[in-house]
């Protein structure tokens, strides 16, 4: 029987699918300016996400921070505002307590070293850090290059590794790998340069602008033992809160203060920052979304008020139908039916339209232009295309449904009355 | 012309294809009621052509709803075909009207963007015949009224007396128990009119059974009994001449 009925109301709606061909044209080019406006709004947030996602990991991931400070708290007879400063040995004590991280590194700063390569010499950052560095703090090298390893390290070489805009400044036209340079008159080898990057968090100014050298040469030739700051990673995000915890507990009891001492213990915990980010960006999805259903439903507005129109004008032969026979669902579907077509037809184009300006625009150059570097491009993705086909779903049924159900309430009897 | 014979159960109302018992029709405008029928019996036999004839705001229309399941009674019982017509659902009451019933309109009411062999097999759709069947089953109707050569014509291109032949036509398609027409020469010159009423006279001819409202009193003047009502009730039922 089920089948019979759409059947029938499939053979009502091809009969009856010749309407005002200009009303229903203005109509379907609403949706399709509504689905254009909906996809477009998705896209520039899913392109913008996924930008501040890559800028996010450009200092690494599930990383955290931490920088010496003095303590706040009275503990076992010791007094508040004692200063807490690690030495470079301390590292491999932290990597014996911390078990849930992956990675401890320690970092020595030198926020102003002269930096010299044949007649150039400016001012840089040098940082002395462990080898593992390169990965944890993503300092991936350019062709042709390499970051320093555990034998760099263990031999106190004077390698360096550049950021790339440093490089540039100091070296212009020249490849700088294998060239010798000179930090604080020191000659070093130049063993890499760092891959351009996106970075949006730093805590000594960005990774391109400075300079790395293993933490023991670092220390044979500035004297330093003792810590800027200490990062270390995790392998999940899930780890991060435990690894956290033996951080403070094993600094704690080296250094004798209170672990739960947040002065001393505060970090700056990536994950942490991350999941906020996250969650501002599906709230900012959430807000372009709703602005492109609103725009949507005004072009379903517009569906549903020629459907009126249309069920207004077909009142007698609504009531003709039921004379003959029709039973109430066969002459409401084909509105529904018709709704739901125009709704998709316009919802098809412009979709259409949308990918075609997604690709357009992504043949923008948009390297250089920070502005639209950071925007990013538009993209589609299949959650996108699925929320938007949902969305024009609904508002195609209800378009059509409103104007159906008053096309079931048509009386034959009423309308079949000669005037 | 071969009309198929009925075949429909009517035993349990004794023969009656109408059996109205005490009918009474309300209508309730929210602020006042107006009874359009205060009480109507009206038994009518296979075969029978009835004319109902009364002044303007009698009843009839509202008895001829009733009669075709458009409308349901306020009060009273009705039998069509024995069976009874109370408590169906809206449904229900349609399919009754496409398998037991067809109607001829006084402007006719073919759908407009139809054509005339559609418009026919409208009520064939509805009854769930079959796409070839509904075809051939259409041009024997059309074919039967006449108009074998203006079946894929538009009401538009049609005069009005071929109109109201596509309309008998449709009444038609689905073998129904009686035909009910209302005021079916009202919207019709003379010549025309006598073209619809020799094709309903035909039809009773033929076995159907027919109920016309009308003013026509030459239409009325060939049924073979009148019902005459006033103010919502029957005031005469005579055999005519």
């Amino acid at each position: 029987m089920r089948l019979l009925d759409w059947r029938v109301v499939a053979q009502l709606f091809v009969k009856a699918s010749s309407l005002q061909r200009k009303r229903a044209t203005l109509t379907v080019a609403a949706i399709a300016w509504g689905t254009v406006a909906i996809v477009m709004l998705l896209s520039f947030g899913e392109g913008l996400k996924i930008q501040l996602m890559k800028g996010r990991r450009g200092m690494g991931e599930n990383i955290a921070v931490w920088w010496p400070d003095e303590t706040s708290k009275v503990w076992q007879g010791l007094p508040e505002g004692r200063p807490i400063r690690p030495l470079m040995d301390d590292i491999s004590y932290l990597r014996g307590r911390m078990t849930a991280a992956s990675g401890v590194i320690g970092e020595l700063t030198s926020w102003s070293s002269s930096l010299t390569y044949g007649t150039t010499t400016i001012t840089g950052r040098v940082t002395g850090t462990n080898w593992e560095y390169g990965e944890i703090r993503h300092h991936f090298p350019q062709a042709g290059g390499r970051f320093f390893n555990v034998n760099d390290e263990r031999d106190k070489r004077r390698v360096i590794f550049l950021g790339d805009e440093l490089a540039e400044d100091i070296f212009g036209e020249v490849d700088p790998v294998g060239e010798t340079m000179f930090v604080d008159r020191v000659p070093y080898l130049v063993i890499g340069v760092l891959q351009p990057k996106m970075q949006m968090g730093t805590y000594k100014g960005p990774d391109e602008g400075g300079s790395v050298i293993p933490i023991t040469t670092f220390s044979a030739q500035f004297g330093q033992q003792r810590l800027t700051n200490i990062v270390f990673k995790t392998r999940t995000a899930e780890d991060m809160p435990l690894a956290r915890e033996q951080f403070n507990q094993a600094l704690a009891a080296k250094y004798r203060f209170d672990p739960t001492d947040e002065q001393v213990t505060g970090v700056w915990d990536t994950v942490e920052g991350a999941r906020v980010m996250s969650n501002i960006m599906t709230g900012m999805q959430i807000f372009l979304g709703i602005i492109g259903v609103l725009t949507l439903l005004i072009g379903g507005i517009g569906v549903a008020n020629i459907m009126y129109a249309v069920v207004k004008e077909k009142t007698r032969e609504i009531g003709v139908q039921m004379a003959l026979g029709a039973r109430r669902g066969w002459v409401t579907g084909p509105f529904v039916l018709q709704g739901l077509s125009y709704t998709l037809v316009g919802g098809a184009m412009g979709l259409a339209i949308a990918v075609v300006i997604i690709l357009l625009l992504g043949l923008i150059p948009v390297e250089g232009n920070q502005a639209l570097e950071f925007l990013g491009k538009p993209t589609l993705s299949w959650q996108i295309a699925a929320a938007t086909a949902a969305i024009l779903g609904g508002i195609g049924i209800l378009a059509g449904y409103f104007p159906a159900r008053r096309a079931a309430t048509v009386d034959p009897a009423e309308t079949l009355r000669y005037e | 012309m071969n009309w198929p014979s009925k075949k429909k159960n009517i035993a349990e109302s004794n023969g009656h294809i109408i059996d109205m018992r005490s009918i009474t029709k309300v209508y309730d405008t929210g602020k006042i009621q107006v009874e359009a029928l205060r009480g109507i019996d009206l038994k009518v036999r296979n075969g029978e052509f009835v004319a109902v004839v009364g002044p303007s705001g009698s009843g009839k229309s509202t008895l001829l709803n009733l009669l075709g399941c458009l409308d349901t009674p306020t009060g009273g019982e009705y039998r069509l075909s024995g069976e009874a017509v109370a408590g169906l659902d809206r449904d229900q009451l349609a399919d009754i009207r496409n398998r037991r019933v067809g109607f001829v309109f006084q402007n006719f009411n073919l759908l407009p963007q139809l054509t005339a062999l559609e418009n026919v097999e409208m009520p064939l759709l509805f009854g769930g015949v079959g796409r070839r069947e509904r075809r051939r089953r259409a041009l024997a109707r059309l074919d039967a009224v006449g108009l074998a050569d203006r079946v894929e014509h538009r009401p538009t291109e049609l005069s009005g007396g071929q109109m109201q032949r596509v309309a008998i036509a449709r009444a038609l398609a689905m073998e129904p128990d009686i035909v009910l027409a209302d005021e079916p020469t009202g919207n019709l010159d003379t010549g025309s009119g006598t073209d619809v009423m020799g094709a309903l006279q035909e039809l009773w001819n033929q076995g159907s059974t027919l109920i016309v409202v009308t003013h026509d009193t030459a239409l009325a003047g060939r049924a073979n009994r009148m019902v005459e009502i006033r103010d919502g009730l029957v005031v005469e039922d005579s055999p005519t001449g």
